[in-house]
């Protein structure tokens, strides 16, 4: 059979990334361009900001993942490219600069959603990882327990009501003063303290019992905080995080297992940059081995926005004969499973 | 030279394919549609119809901005991905000279105006003096009161088109104290063709300095504005130093 390229293109958020997988698993090249120290003096990102970063540099990280792969435009068979959900100007460019490309040289377009490229990011890092399987997809954005029955069919079997647990940690991460991001801090200072120190909620959803809630418990952390200030006592910063961090890793792990034992699974993957928290993933190793689940995560290079996953993505979509028509549109809330 | 010219960079979407002075086919759109949705298929149908090869483009011209945050990156992505993968350059064309170029060889003073919200228009003035296109005021964001003194200041004629007529109509007929009229509308919106018309112009005037030939990768929109943020940065740092 013969070899399919893919050229991968990731525009989101702030990240500007584009990769050529070949055959869906096979990663030559894997390019990322982050802006993150330009929206760190802002405290998060800036998307009128993020859209002319990705203009500046989208043609030349295009160039850079081509060249490390050792191939041209020509050697490529489809270009994917993430349409949604993220952030519309940023998303705009990816789209079209893809459509562009794909026009002039007469090669096919695959719009791949955001998240199907990072639950595919499991297919890269383990070459026998088939479906079916529970993916928790858990992000700065994203907060999601995906049914994935086979290549390009999930179903959402659980959601965040608000916000997403790597907001959860940006915003708590803001009010202890650890700076943005926050996840890899909070993550960092958690290992210096005392996960029983405090005791944070664990918010349920009356009725759907696999949807999760984390504004709660960054409201709890802001009045526990804003209480020692009142009453002028110090607090443990550390003790803070690592209690905190406990709170949505027991959440997080305590719903997927729950799913995967429900829906009769017996592997569960992690995706989305949540996933390389290391609690999280100890947490998810401990419940794992006790059930007797085959777990699964990417590396955190995979695990952070990226174009090679957006490339997998798009060859499972490609194979399957779907192809986007000169008129794909950027589509900030797009669903899941939605073409 | 066969030119692909884009101008996306308002409300209308338009696309046009020019061999040194002919132009062969040009497509206007000024309705619902996002650029993102129009643009691409508005170029493919181009070729549909002249049956003409893609890979025989010498350059992709473009309406380089001022307009739109959104609308300016569509075109600039939709540019240097053409640019890229055909392996041409891009040749940039101020978006207010190119609208202004819509009235060759008119007599007075052609005041383009872009709705540029906040209070602003994108403008500028131009005249010609002969045949020679000359740019009297370059391209700028302004309140309409300062264009308006500036033309009354002139005190010749002024012909004023753009998107931004219907916002200040009003303001205009009330305030302009020279003989002023609005364009038809066969002239009033941007034009790719016009693009194409001054990018070919442009590309043998050595001495026009805001006009260039990009590769891809080097080519940016100008959009004469920062982002809000860091508008607020900026002025935050001002009032520190002040203090």
């Amino acid at each position: 059979m013969k070899d399919i390229f893919i050229l991968g293109i990731e525009s989101s958020c702030d990240e500007t990334a584009a990769a050529v997988v070949k055959n869906g698993r096979e990663v030559l090249s894997n390019v990322i361009s982050s802006q993150i120290d330009i929206h760190k003096l802002y405290g998060g990102v800036v998307p009128e900001i993020a859209s002319r970063k990705h203009m500046e540099i989208v043609n030349q990280v295009i160039d850079e993942a081509l060249s490390t792969a050792g191939k041209t435009l020509d050697d490529i068979d489809a270009i994917a490219v993430t349409y949604g959900p993220g952030l519309v100007g940023a998303l705009l460019v990816g789209v079209a600069t893809a459509k562009a490309i794909c026009w002039a040289k007469d090669i096919p377009l695959v719009g791949v959603h955001h998240i199907e490229g990072h639950i595919s990011a499991n297919y890269i890092e383990d070459k026998t990882l088939e479906p079916p399987f529970m993916c928790l997809v858990v992000s700065g954005g994203h907060t999601h327990l995906v049914k994935v029955s086979d290549y390009g069919q999930y179903e959402i079997l659980g959601r965040t009501r608000d916000d997403a647990a790597g907001e959860a940690f940006d915003k708590v991460a803001r009010v202890i003063e650890l700076g943005y991001p926050g996840g890899p801090k909070i993550d960092k200072l958690a290992k210096e303290g005392n996960p029983e120190a405090i005791t944070f909620p664990k918010a349920k959803v009356n009725g759907a019992d696999l949807d999760f809630s984390f504004s709660g418990v960054k409201t709890a952390v802001l009045n526990y905080v804003n209480g020692c200030k009142m009453k002028g006592e110090n607090y443990n910063k550390a003790d803070i995080a690592a209690s905190f961090q406990k709170s949505v890793t027991d959440v997080l792990t305590e719903h997927a297992v729950a799913a995967a034992k429900a829906g009769g699974f017996t592997k569960i993957a992690m995706a989305g940059g949540v996933a390389s928290n290391s609690a999280l993933r100890s947490a998810m190793k401990a419940a794992c081995e006790k059930e007797g689940f085959e777990l699964y995560y990417p590396s955190p290079i995979l695990c952070t926005d990226n174009a090679a996953m957006i490339a997998c993505a798009g060859y499972y979509e490609y194979m399957a004969g779907t192809r986007h028509g000169w008129d794909l549109n950027a589509v900030p809330n797009l669903k899941l499973g939605e073409r | 030279m066969r030119i692909l010219a884009l101008d996306s960079s308002g409300l209308v979407a338009g696309v046009a394919l020019m061999e040194d002075d002919t132009l062969i086919a040009e497509y206007t759109l000024n309705h619902k549609k996002t650029h993102s949705q129009t643009l691409l298929p508005m170029i493919d149908e181009l070729f549909q119809m002249t049956g003409m090869d893609k890979k025989s483009i010498d350059a992709v011209a473009i309406a380089g901005g001022p307009g739109s945050f959104t609308g300016l990156r569509i075109g600039a992505a939709t540019a240097k991905g053409l640019a890229q993968a055909l392996e041409i350059p891009v040749i940039k064309v101020p978006t207010v000279d190119a609208l202004a170029y819509n009235l060759y060889g008119t007599g007075g003073i052609i005041a383009p105006l872009m709705d540029a919200r906040r209070n602003q228009v994108y403008t500028g003035l131009f005249t010609f003096e002969g045949f020679d296109f000359k740019v009297v005021r370059p391209q700028c964001a302004v309140g309409i009161e300062e264009i308006v003194s500036e033309i009354n200041a002139m005190g010749k004629p002024v012909i004023f088109l753009g998107d931004g007529v219907p916002v200040n109509k009003e303001y205009i007929e009330a305030n302009v104290t020279a003989a002023f009229d609005f364009a038809p509308a066969h002239l009033s919106r941007q034009r790719a063709g016009a693009v194409g018309a001054l990018a070919i112009r442009y590309a043998d005037d050595k001495d026009y300095p805001s006009v260039c030939s990009f590769a891809a990768a080097d080519f940016v929109p100008d959009y004469l504005r920062l982002s809000q943020a860091e508008r607020e940065m900026l002025e935050k740092e001002r009032e520190k130093k002040s203090v």
